[in-house]
């Protein structure tokens, strides 16, 4: 139920944003979901691509800090108070969050959120107990 | 052993003395014959009769690296060609080299001076001297070897490199006393130990070691490996070579040969005197020279000078181990900073690239410090949180190395400017 999440180190510069993804784009790698952090000094760009080794070494040719961990990915009824459900499932087994993102994605009726939890199999292992509905990486990659 | 206790025992004013004279003559000689300095002191409006007292050198403008190169090749030689004997160049790494032209009586200085501070690093007639520093343009290897001849110990002018032949020689000659960089000593001795040398076998009992900065932990080392006394000596080709400054026994402080190199520690800042034991910039005048006067030329060494008879019996002023150079010096809400101390807190942080910059702002009335330094992998996480513990982490480091509060940011790799020779560490955007 792992799956990969590439993260990218971005200085606030100008350009730096759109020169990773201008790199992703010539691969030919598909952005499945992305969400940027920043700060007033440098931001992190996460990205779920069905291709993260390939996307990491490309990246890495063109001197970009990159990282890949695991994330969990789970898909959300797209209706108010989704989202709610799952965190208080994660609140209650005092499962912290790192952090989380959304996306839509039409051809579902789903949202799908990606989740960074502290620790990963734990947080694996609680949404499962309280039934909610993991996808797999093939899943998330495909849709 | 003094070598010539005449000199290297005068009494402070006699010194002073000595030095008048010598200043006013040296000042008069390069006035009448070198261009630049006629030039430079008639735009000062100031002449060789206007040094009435020693602290009147502070009218005369000072001599820099740029001027000396500016002058290339010969522009700065105060005789004519046919008295000049030998001459030198610096390696000329940061632009176009600077020459020194010396006449007979510069070469007998020479000796003389590096027989004083060989002496002090126990060489006597009989022993045997290697000469490793590098023989040629370089002002190294002629010094020492003129100073070793001066003493009438055997001089063995092997140069540097050749590691094995030195130690082959070194053994089968009996060596006694070395001569080279500090870093070369060590390399020697690493050299040895791999051939399964025995350095405590040697004959080797000191060292006569500059030409480099050098730490008291590096002294610490070759003493220990190559079981020897290691004694620093200063010198610069544009001021006569090695052999301005030595060493003694004490191993604390530098005699500068002052009846031949006058001496002053500015702040390099202001370029005014600092009191004695203070540190700032190194301004050196020669005293005796007559094929290349040079009048307060800036070294940009960082020292600090402290007068009074030294333990071992000499009485000329002693400057302290060279910890830096004014050109990389910063000075930030007064305090001083060297980039090389900043550097030595970011070499403590485990994954580090060895890249950094250091940007000096002054965006109210206060001076900010700035440290960019580049990301890698082991610095990097995917949570901002972990990314803002490493840049504290990092900043503590550096606080606690240099007693001030910088801001740390990362950047991406290689986006830091590379250079073939020296780096540029420091952007000081501050507006004096
Ligand atoms: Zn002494």
């Amino acid at each position: 139920m792992k799956l990969k999440q590439i993260s990218v180190f971005l200085e606030n510069r100008k350009g730096r944003l759109q020169k990773a993804l201008n790199i992703i784009s010539n691969a030919k790698i598909n952005i499945r979901a992305l969400s940027i952090a920043d700060t007033s000094e440098f931001g992190i760009l996460r990205m779920i691509v069905p291709e993260p080794d390939k996307a990491q070494k490309i990246l890495e040719e063109n001197d970009f800090v990159v990282k890949v961990n695991d994330v969990i990915a789970v898909g959300v009824p797209d209706k108010p108070g989704g989202l709610d459900g799952i965190l208080e499932v994660l609140n209650k087994a005092d499962v912290n969050v790192e952090y989380l993102y959304a996306f839509v994605e039409k051809k579902c009726e789903n949202a799908i959120v990606v989740i960074r939890t502290e620790d990963i199999d734990t947080g694996i292992k609680v949404l499962k107990d309280g039934g909610v509905a993991m996808l797999s990486p093939e899943e998330v990659y495909t849709l | 052993m003094i070598w010539n206790s005449e000199a290297e025992c005068m009494s402070a004013e006699d010194t002073r003395e000595l030095q008048l004279k010598r200043l006013q003559e040296v000042v008069k000689r390069a006035y009448e014959n070198v261009p630049y300095y006629q030039k430079r002191f008639s735009d000062v409006n100031v002449y060789p009769e206007d040094i009435e007292t020693l602290d009147d050198i502070e009218k005369l403008p000072f001599t820099t690296k740029t001027d000396l190169r500016d002058a290339y090749p010969f522009g700065m030689f105060a005789v004519s060609q046919d008295e000049i004997v030998e001459v030198h160049t610096t390696s000329g790494t940061t632009g176009k080299p600077t020459v020194s032209g010396y006449t007979r009586k510069d070469l007998d200085i020479w000796g003389e001076v590096m027989a004083r501070a060989l002496t002090m690093t126990g060489v006597k007639k009989s022993d045997r001297v290697q000469n490793s520093y590098g023989y040629g343009l370089f002002t190294g290897g002629m010094g020492a070897h003129y100073g070793g001849q001066k003493i009438g110990a055997t001089v063995i002018p092997i140069s540097a490199g050749n590691t094995r032949r030195q130690l082959e020689i070194m053994q089968d000659f009996e060596t006694t006393v070395l001569t080279c960089t500090p870093s070369y000593a060590l390399y020697l001795a690493e050299v040895a130990e791999n051939e399964g040398i025995d350095t405590e076998k040697l004959k080797l009992k000191a060292g006569c070691f500059g030409a480099e900065m050098w730490t008291e932990e590096m002294r610490k080392e070759i003493e220990k490996r190559l079981h020897i006394r290691a004694q620093n000596v200063y010198g610069l080709t544009e001021i006569m070579g090695p052999g301005v400054a030595m060493e003694c026994e004490v191993q604390e402080g530098l005699h500068i040969f002052e009846d031949h190199f006058y001496p002053e520690v500015m702040d390099p800042d202001t370029l005014k005197p600092v009191p004695d034991g203070e540190k700032g910039e190194l301004v050196l005048t020669t005293l005796t020279r007559e094929g290349m006067p040079v009048i307060r030329f800036r070294t940009r060494d960082i020292t600090a000078l402290r007068r009074g008879k030294c333990a071992c019996g000499r009485s000329q002023v002693k400057m302290d181990r060279i910890t830096g150079r004014s050109d990389d010096m910063l000075k930030v809400r007064g305090v001083i900073v060297f980039p090389y101390q900043i550097e030595k807190a970011l070499l403590k942080i485990d994954g580090l690239e060895p890249h950094y910059q250091i940007i000096v702002t002054r965006p109210e009335q206060l001076d900010e410090l700035e440290v960019q330094v580049e990301a890698s992998p082991a610095l990097f996480s995917d949570e901002v949180k972990h990314i803002e513990e490493v840049k504290r982490n990092i900043e503590n480091i550096v606080h606690s190395e240099i007693g001030l509060r910088v801001t740390v940011n990362l950047v991406e790799p290689r986006t830091l400017p590379r250079s073939e020779g020296k780096a540029v560490r420091v952007i000081d955007k501050r507006k004096f």
